[in-house]
């Protein structure tokens, strides 16, 4: 299936988190791809190297994706499988989001934050949240709990203009 | 100084003890960071690579955990320097590819070991010998955390660390453990066993990583996926497959030496025959001979041997170890010659193998280490 010449003898089952993926493979492909090599082979790879490629082309009918950080297109993501630098998975986006799916568990990062960000993030949330609470004591024009909001949103600002420059983004 | 004088000889570096070190030869964890704003590696031109480098290498080097380290770029260590590296399992293949614009860092324990410029801007790395799976995290997260204050790293609150494959997005985390399975290997169970760590989204690959032959019956097992889940449930998950893949090592083994002992002592012994005898033998002959007589050794055969002899042997044997001593590259047949010599020598000292009766059970086996 994958070289479309020869019949595919080798038929390959492997279960990722809750997706199956099949592929079917003649005996020359299987031997290249190392299926049957004891030093061990994924699915994952096979899919990468021949599947993931095309996934992110066909996403675009036709008109070719440029990132405009680095100028790579989809056509070199074709042949490196690699992306050229990290505006490219904005660039690239709707294309990888399948991609993503069938390689990972998920499709969202749940793990470490660098710590400059994630207390930005905090203290935005912090910040929301006070906003609503002074919207709230205004209309119930509750004016010495808004006064007591209003210097805590300040507080709230000024630790985040004191944070480092880069945890803005 | 040189990468030869600052590395640890391999005599030294083998006898650093780890759990489970009879079956696990090493743990590692490692991490890969970009820089926001410029191109991967892959994709810079060299005036960026180098510009990426000026930046990483300085605040790499001024981390505590890294005082004292060995810290070069690629195009001043020779084919050879690298070739040692590889074989140390301290560089990757495609790092020993890299000249300007790529680098290394090295702490003085060879535990921490940063390449600079390899597929990633870093590709960070904490290495422990045996099963040390946790605190091989804990010492790379450190690491991480404190480089980050010092880099302005690429991240995006919904991928997490982008990195460039999409393979490594999220943590950019690899947990992996190189293992020695001979028992599993010889019962033909081993296939079986990728089989099934492939099913739980596990990779098992070669002695050198990726696309590589488990040459002496060594194999890597890492996670695969790296978006979605965190560190530390990959490290546990990584961590509770490697002790059943222990564990059926070991009953593999002691199935072996109840049902078929004759089987394995016919191995073990030709391993060493071949070995302690031989004037000419190849790379790829020698790890898996030597694989034998670890099994043997394991088994409590060779009296005057012990593992880290063995594991010694198996790092001082490959090709750019092996010709350290000359300062030309030798030809393939000429390196066979010596290899042979160096075997014939370090054997000297190791008597004959003397198989024991198989236990009573596989329990006593177990127990051992």
């Amino acid at each position: 299936m994958i070289c479309k010449q020869n019949p595919a003898k080798v038929h390959l089952t492997q279960i990722v988190g809750d997706k199956m993926q099949k592929v079917d493979l003649c005996d020359d492909c299987a031997k290249k791809k190392g299926v049957n090599d004891s030093a061990g082979f994924s699915l994952a790879d096979l899919l990468l190297g021949l599947g993931a490629s095309n996934e992110i082309a066909q996403s675009s009918a036709g008109e070719e994706i440029r990132c405009p950080n680095c100028g790579f297109t989809q056509a070199d993501f074709k042949k490196a499988g690699r992306l050229g630098c990290s505006q490219c998975y904005l660039a690239f986006a709707e294309g990888l989001e399948g991609l993503l799916k069938t390689m990972h568990k998920g499709t969202k990062h749940v793990g470490k934050v660098p710590t400059a960000l994630r207390q930005s993030r905090d203290l935005n949330e912090r910040l929301k949240h006070l906003q609503k609470k002074l919207e709230k004591a205004v209309t119930a024009e509750d004016f010495e709990q808004a006064a007591s909001l209003r210097d805590e949103i300040k507080t709230a600002k000024d630790q985040i203009d004191h944070l480092a420059p880069k945890a803005s983004s | 100084m040189t990468i030869h004088e600052f590395l640890s000889l391999p005599a030294e570096t083998t006898r650093r003890a780890g759990p489970h070190d009879r079956i696990v030869m090493s743990s590692r964890v490692r991490l890969a960071r970009n820089l926001r704003g410029l191109a991967f590696p892959g994709w810079a031109k060299k005036p960026e690579r180098i510009k990426a480098l000026e930046i990483i290498r300085p605040a790499v080097e001024s981390l505590p955990q890294l005082n004292g380290a060995f810290s070069e770029t690629m195009d001043n260590l020779g084919p050879l320097d690298k070739q040692i590296l590889v074989e140390r399992h301290l560089i990757s293949c495609e790092h020993m590819a890299k000249s300007a614009g790529s680098g290394l860092v090295l702490n003085r324990e060879e535990s921490l070991c940063v390449m600079i410029n390899e597929e990633d801007h870093l590709r960070m790395q904490a290495l422990r010998p045996g099963l040390q799976l946790r605190q091989a995290w804990l010492a790379i997260d450190q690491v991480d955390s404190e480089l980050e204050r010092k880099l302005d790293y690429a991240f995006n609150s919904e991928l997490g660390y982008l990195t460039a494959c999409p393979t490594n997005l999220g943590t950019g985390i690899r947990v992996s453990a190189m293992l020695h399975l001979p028992g599993l290997v010889l019962a033909e169970q081993i296939n079986q066993i990728i089989a099934s760590v492939n099913k739980l989204g596990l990779a098992v690959r070669g002695l050198y990583g990726e696309g590589t032959e488990a040459l002496g019956n060594v194999f890597q097992v890492s996670n695969q996926m790296t978006l979605g889940e965190i560190e530390t449930d990959i490290v546990e998950r990584l961590n509770k497959v490697l002790l059943q893949i222990i564990e059926h090592e070991e009953n593999a083994r002691g199935m072996l030496l109840e049902k078929k002992p004759k089987f394995v002592f016919n191995q073990t012994g030709r391993a060493y025959g071949i070995l302690a005898n031989a004037h000419s033998i190849t790379s790829k002959e020698t790890m898996n001979l030597l694989s034998m007589m670890r099994l043997g050794v394991d088994l409590g055969e060779f009296p005057g041997a012990d593992r880290a002899l063995i594991d010694e042997l198996f790092i001082i044997t490959q090709p750019g170890h092996l010709q350290k001593k000359f300062t030309e590259k030798l030809p393939a047949e000429e390196r066979d010659l010596i290899r042979a010599d160096m075997l014939r020598e370090r054997l000297r000292q190791v008597g004959r193998p003397t198989p024991k009766p198989p236990p009573n059970s596989g329990a006593a086996l177990d127990k051992r280490n």
